[in-house]
């Protein structure tokens, strides 16, 4: 299969945790077969990666952390189940960031993903290694989850489209939890129709998740044509940080102008809350990661150190040792500002400021259709630039949260590569439970650049 | 916000985390910086805002009381560090 010949050929890529070729040839087999008696499902042989937070039944599952040592998944994550109905072909799980914590995939019990472009950079993160692999031709599509970026930030630095469906869109079933009011399932595609096909089957509700969203799933497939011209936004500040690197403000603003050539109507809107996005952000994701990441204590599942002495130190010893620093560094910020003496100033206060920041965004999608940004400030950096200051690496995420912060669904596609080749991604929001028409769009602008 | 050590420490406890004398310094270092970005946050005035605390449009969603095979208990048990036959083990709690 060429799937797996191109997984071998790029090993040094540090893509794949678990590759199950034996299952996939089988499968292939028996698609193949049901494909000649016309029984074939809507992804008859689409050939997927699951990023490793995503459960797979009988299979492994360590969220990139020593302290899911050895843990085998007891079930399907609900978005899996539907893949294999439809015949999809689940080739392996693939590598990314502690937890989903991370822009570099750096964070890894299981060493750092190199970008495909350019193996001296990273591929993004937190589902670093579900865009390499899609990037090197180990698989059509991945799923992967995005907290604050995590599926469009990759995406952008690895030249692919990358899916954020609306907050409650997808189950969560089976997705391990980074910050729950956040966390949502996306994909990882090469193009836009496959991006919309995958969506279209994981979509719609779930009697495992009461939190997902229980109205009907459009046939995004079939509705990829831009019926009208949209009504389209963009925020200057986000054009002009000095912080965005001189390529990619050249690409947005080069894509915002043709659209006006176009004939499409772009509008400068005002957004006041650009900088309070990622500190809210942060102070809301560590709260809920803290909660979210205790039920790893060393009893249940996993990893478990034995030190002499009681179960308080067992759980101790088993979380100071297994989880990585930018984890811990994570929970002891979140444990801080949900501790009694704080918890108002910051964890109350972040929830006043996610309304405001909800509220502003909404003003613009009661007159827009479209929201246009960078996905990324730059494209894929080096690796270890960013490592020694957690902040810097935070930064990466500024244009990406806005979409998690509000629940809206985003989608990052390739918008041409900068002077050493590396790919620079364009970002497009759009309001809740929009995906047809966001996705349209993405079509539109991807057959028009 | 300038956190002290014992602060870190009693924050360690009840995320039940240890760090010794070095990753204390780094961790603190760290924390501290993050929480000084944080505090941007003050210069809105959110006097008016109530919290923002449920993000999907579903409220109460049901579904009937049916008996279900629910996670078999040696699944359940299959990726125990330390079990018996029907339970996980964890060291001594009680002298």
């Amino acid at each position: 299969m060429y799937y797996l010949s191109a997984i071998k050929a790029n090993s040094h890529l540090n893509v794949f945790l678990e590759v199950y070729e034996a299952e996939a040839l089988q499968r292939a087999q028996e698609i193949d077969r049901k494909i000649a008696g016309g029984t074939q499902g809507r992804l008859a042989g689409m050939v997927v990666g699951l990023k490793d937070v995503i459960s797979h039944q009988d299979h492994g599952l360590q969220a990139g952390s020593r302290i899911l040592e050895g843990f085998r998944a007891q079930f399907n994550a609900t978005a899996v189940e539907r893949l294999l109905a439809e015949d999809a072909i689940v080739i392996g799980r693939q590598n990314c960031d502690e937890f989903g914590m991370g822009s570099s995939n750096e964070n890894s019990a299981f060493g750092p993903v190199r970008n495909g472009a350019d193996p001296s950079r990273v591929p993004g993160g937190s589902s670093g290694g579900s865009a390499v692999a899609v990037q090197t031709g180990m698989c059509l599509a991945s799923l992967g989850s995005d907290t604050g970026g995590s599926v469009r930030q990759p995406a952008a630095f690895c030249g692919l489209v990358g899916l954020k469906p609306t907050y409650s869109r997808v189950s969560r079933w089976g997705l391990i939890a980074y910050a729950s009011s956040f966390d949502t399932i996306g994909i990882i595609a090469r193009s836009v129709p496959d991006a919309a096909l995958l969506l279209e089957v994981i979509a719609g509700k779930d009697d495992y998740d009461s939190t997902v969203s229980q109205s009907p799933v459009p046939a995004y497939s079939r509705q990829l044509r831009l019926d009208e011209k949209p009504r389209i936004a963009y925020i200057p500040e986000t054009i002009q940080s000095a912080g965005l690197s001189e390529e990619i403000r050249q690409t947005i603003l080069r894509n915002i102008s043709s659209l006006k050539e176009d004939g499409h109507r772009v509008d400068a809107v005002v957004f006041p809350l650009l900088d309070f996005i990622l500190p809210a952000y942060y102070i809301l994701t560590t709260a809920e990661a803290s909660s979210n990441l205790a039920r790893y204590d060393g009893v249940r599942y996993g990893y478990r150190s034995t030190p002499a002495g009681s179960l308080e130190s067992m759980y101790k010893s088993t979380r100071s040792y297994a989880f990585g620093e930018e984890v811990k560094r994570r929970i002891m910020l979140g444990t801080f500002v949900l501790s009694a003496d704080y918890y108002d100033a910051y964890y109350t206060k972040a929830q006043k400021v996610r309304r405001l920041i909800k509220e502003k965004t909404d003003n613009i999608f009661a007159q827009y259709d479209f929201l246009i940004l960078p996905t990324a400030p730059t494209t894929a950096f080096r690796l270890g630039e960013h490592t020694e200051d957690p902040l810097k690496m935070y930064l990466a995420d500024i244009y990406s949260v806005q979409a998690n912060v509000a629940g809206i669904p985003a989608i990052s596609i390739p918008a041409g590569k900068d002077q050493n080749g590396l790919p620079i991604g364009l970002q497009i929001m759009a309001n809740r439970f929009e995906e047809a028409r966001l996705l349209a769009f993405a079509h539109y602008l991807m057959q028009h650049q | 916000m300038n956190a002290d050590k014992e602060t870190l420490r009693r924050i360690a406890h009840l995320a039940r985390l240890d760090f010794d004398e070095k990753e204390e310094g780094k961790m603190l270092d760290s924390l501290n910086k993050i929480l000084t970005w944080v505090e941007k946050l003050n210069e809105i005035d959110t006097s008016q805002v109530e919290p923002l605390t449920h993000m999907t449009d579903e409220v109460n969603v049901l579904r009937d009381d049916e008996v279900k095979e629910p996670l078999p208990h040696d699944r359940g048990l299959l990726n125990a560090p330390d079990k018996d036959q029907d339970y996980f083990r964890v060291p001594k709690v009680l002298e």
